[in-house]
């Protein structure tokens, strides 16, 4: 009898499914590379981080609500985005904690980690040969501990590197500060302007002194941020999110 | 004024925030290296965290133990409910003792209460004599960081301070000349001083005594050649026992500094011979704080200054940014519990990157205090019309699939076909240092459609 498969539903956040196709599709494809049964739940619109972020929590029971809805059903909700995710697991605490909502906050999973924890998987068959910087975005690292902490006292783990290391021809480049904020934050970027594009034009510099081509990670509000200020600035690096990166085969 | 507004002014000099970030980095770096050489670092964290939840739920016996205990050993022991009440106090002590003369070793919370102007416009001479309080209190500037108050000036700027105030000569900014004219400085007011008073970091119930901590031994030199000293604390400076130093010491000096201890950690536990001790024991708010359950946990802070070394926006907006007494991620914990309209800004200032609670010694959640700061704010306090009215109505256009969906091809259409004109303007922050997102020709949305369609 044929094993039965993993059941996925497919969490493209707002921002991704408006601006950044790509990411949404090399996600999809990718999931759809690793045997999954892969759905993507065409009413979804939102995790309501936005609010919860800025204060408006209250406002935007609507939205979670609607997002347990579009979920409930899944083995796994995965999507490309760590804070997304993460907002999910720590800040639907404001809704009821029906046996819906409790297994949709324990079954949302960012996309490196599926892999990685679910799946098992580290080796996708993918080619990149470019030299490549990962930023780690806050929410993933320190909220969804998806690798060590520069502060935390341990060993050293990574699941985003894990992945990235068995790409052919990658080479992963070090950066002199290998956790440190981008700055965008959401509402901040707009809301203390100075401070969330100095942080990311000193977050691009540690990238360029790095040497990198291609500058990845797993949440791509960082990567807009980030590359907004690069293209401001027509600086020679490119930006990609880690799935179109493991869904490659240069 | 918002910290935005000044942290867009202290911006001003790229140069300047550069330094100010490096220095701050360096700092926090060596607290890694010195942090993660201890066996165990993590577990000593959650210890300190725990013997302070313990101490905050029993708070009022280890306070009635202490001043018992303290008394027992000749300390005079005073209660203020708040800030006017701990300065008074302090002026009744000073003119009982006909004090004109003042040396002070660093306190946050004589800061907080504003003792230093209390007590000059009654005729007495306040000295600071940690090194960086003498140099911003010349300046007439408040401590930019607990730690390092004048981390905000550089060689150069204090060169031409003490010049001013002190008549030394222009030295190109050479530290040690500088500090050698300090040390002269100050040695004149330790000798002529009435009175010493002194911040304290632990304050041990079961003996009675209180422990200062310094690097420049300037707590032992005021205490031991003045008459009096008065020791000022707020209540949540308990530790239950003696033995507990043990946890705190190897836990502060680290997370400050990345030193294994501080150079002095001196025990205050009675007066000596002929003279009097005093401990000045201080609400001011903390009952309040202590009330407020999510935010409870900010009153285990040590003040070690270890969150604003880490945090990415107090390296690069400057302690004064803050505006309060305690700047930085604790700053902006404490402050709207004190006032709320007035601090309303800071819980904003952080992109929640989490790095405040992982270097924390007594494991404060910071940064999800924060975010539950931002929802009691929004609730409390009147908020600007235009980020009011796009949040309501995005928390509307998003719980319903048709209008967002309207809404995204709107937007999507807006970016893409707009005069660049209408899109980077004053009105819009995102644009000023940074590009847009380039739209595509469409969403995910409809690419899926599409290849459903295509099966």
């Amino acid at each position: 009898m044929q094993k039965k498969k993993i059941k996925v539903g497919l969490f493209i956040p707002c921002y991704i499914n408006q601006l950044y196709p790509q990411v949404g599709i090399a996600t999809l494809e990718l999931l759809e590379k690793l045997d999954v049964d892969v759905d993507y739940p065409q009413r979804q619109t939102c995790c309501g981080q936005p609010l919860g972020n800025s204060g408006y929590e209250e406002d935007s029971k609507g939205i979670c609500n609607l997002f347990v809805e579009n979920f409930k059903e899944y083995d796994f909700i995965v999507g490309p985005s760590g804070s997304c995710i993460y907002h999910i697991k720590h800040h639907f605490d404001i809704l009821e904690q029906t046996p819906e909502v409790k297994r949709v906050r324990n079954n949302a999973f960012e996309l490196c980690e599926f892999i990685v924890k679910i799946l098992g998987k580290t080796d996708l068959g993918a080619s990149f040969p470019h030299k490549v910087g990962l930023h780690k975005s806050c929410h993933g690292l320190r909220g969804l501990k998806l690798g060590s902490c520069s502060e935390v006292q341990g060993e050293h783990y990574s699941t985003e590197e894990d992945l990235l290391n068995q790409v052919r021809g990658l080479e992963l480049m070090s950066l002199n500060r290998k956790d440190e904020c981008c700055g965008f934050g959401g509402t901040f970027a707009v809301f203390e302007e100075a401070i969330s594009s100095k942080m990311g034009k000193d977050r691009v510099q540690d990238h360029l002194s790095s040497d990198v081509e291609v500058l990845t990670g797993a949440d791509h509000s960082c990567l807009m941020h980030l590359e907004g200020i690069i293209n401001r600035n027509k600086q020679p690096i490119k930006v990609m999110h880690i799935a179109e990166i493991l869904n490659s085969s240069l | 004024m918002s910290h935005a507004t000044k942290a867009a002014e202290f911006n001003k000099n790229e140069a300047k925030v550069n330094w100010h970030d490096k220095a701050l980095w360096y700092v926090r770096e060596k607290r890694d290296k010195s942090a993660h050489n201890v066996q165990g670092w993590e577990y000593l964290r959650q210890l300190g965290s725990k013997i302070k939840a313990n101490v905050l739920s029993n708070l009022d016996e280890y306070l009635i133990q202490f001043e018992a205990n303290a008394k027992k050993n000749g300390i005079h022991v005073h209660w203020a409910s708040d800030a006017e009440e701990h300065n008074n106090i302090v002026n009744d002590i000073l003119s009982k003792h006909n004090a004109k003369k003042v040396v002070k070793s660093k306190s946050m919370l004589t800061e907080e209460c504003h003792l230093n102007p209390f007590l000059e416009s009654r005729g007495i001479e306040v000295v600071d004599t940690d090194l960086g309080e003498r140099i911003v209190q010349l300046a007439q500037e408040p401590p930019s960081h607990i730690v390092l108050p004048a981390i905000h000036k550089t060689k150069e700027d204090v060169d031409e301070l003490f010049q001013e105030h002190l008549g030394t000569t222009p030295s190109q900014g050479n530290p040690e000349y500088l500090v050698g004219e300090a040390r002269k400085h100050l040695r004149d007011k330790f000798l002529n001083a009435d009175v010493a008073i002194t911040g304290v970091n632990f304050a041990v119930a079961d003996t009675g005594g209180v422990v200062v901590c310094t690097n420049e031994g300037n707590a032992d030199m005021g205490v031991h050649l003045a008459k009096a000293h008065i020791a000022c604390m707020g209540i949540e400076k308990i530790i239950p026992k003696e033995k507990h130093l043990g946890v705190f010491l190897r836990l502060l000096a680290r997370s400050a500094t990345g030193q294994p201890i501080t150079t002095y950690s001196s025990h205050f536990n009675k007066p000596e011979d002929g003279k009097e001790m005093h401990i000045v024991i201080v609400d001011n708010g903390r009952t309040e704080q202590l009330s407020r359950e999510d935010f409870r946990a900010s009153l285990h802070c040590i003040r070690c200054g270890a969150c604003m070394n880490t945090c990415p926006i107090y390296r690069r907006s400057g302690g004064h940014s803050y505006d309060y007494t305690i700047p930085g991620p604790i700053g902006s914990i404490l402050s709207p519990g004190k006032d709320l309209k007035k601090h309303s800004s800071l819980p904003f200032a952080s992109t929640l990157c989490g790095s405040c609670s992982n270097v924390c010694p007594v494991k404060i959640n910071i940064h999800e205090q924060l975010y539950k700061w931002r929802q009691v704010i929004v609730k409390e306090q009147k908020q600007p019309m235009v980020k009011k009215s796009i949040l309501k109505t995005a928390g509307v256009v998003l719980s319903k699939p048709g209008l967002y969906r309207i809404a995204g091809k709107t937007a999507r259409f807006m970016l893409k076909n707009a005069p660049k004109f209408m899109i980077y303007n004053k009105l819009n922050a995102w644009g000023k240092a940074r590009d847009l997102p380039e739209v595509k020709g469409q969403n995910f949305d409809d690419w899926y459609k599409k290849r459903q369609k295509n099966g």
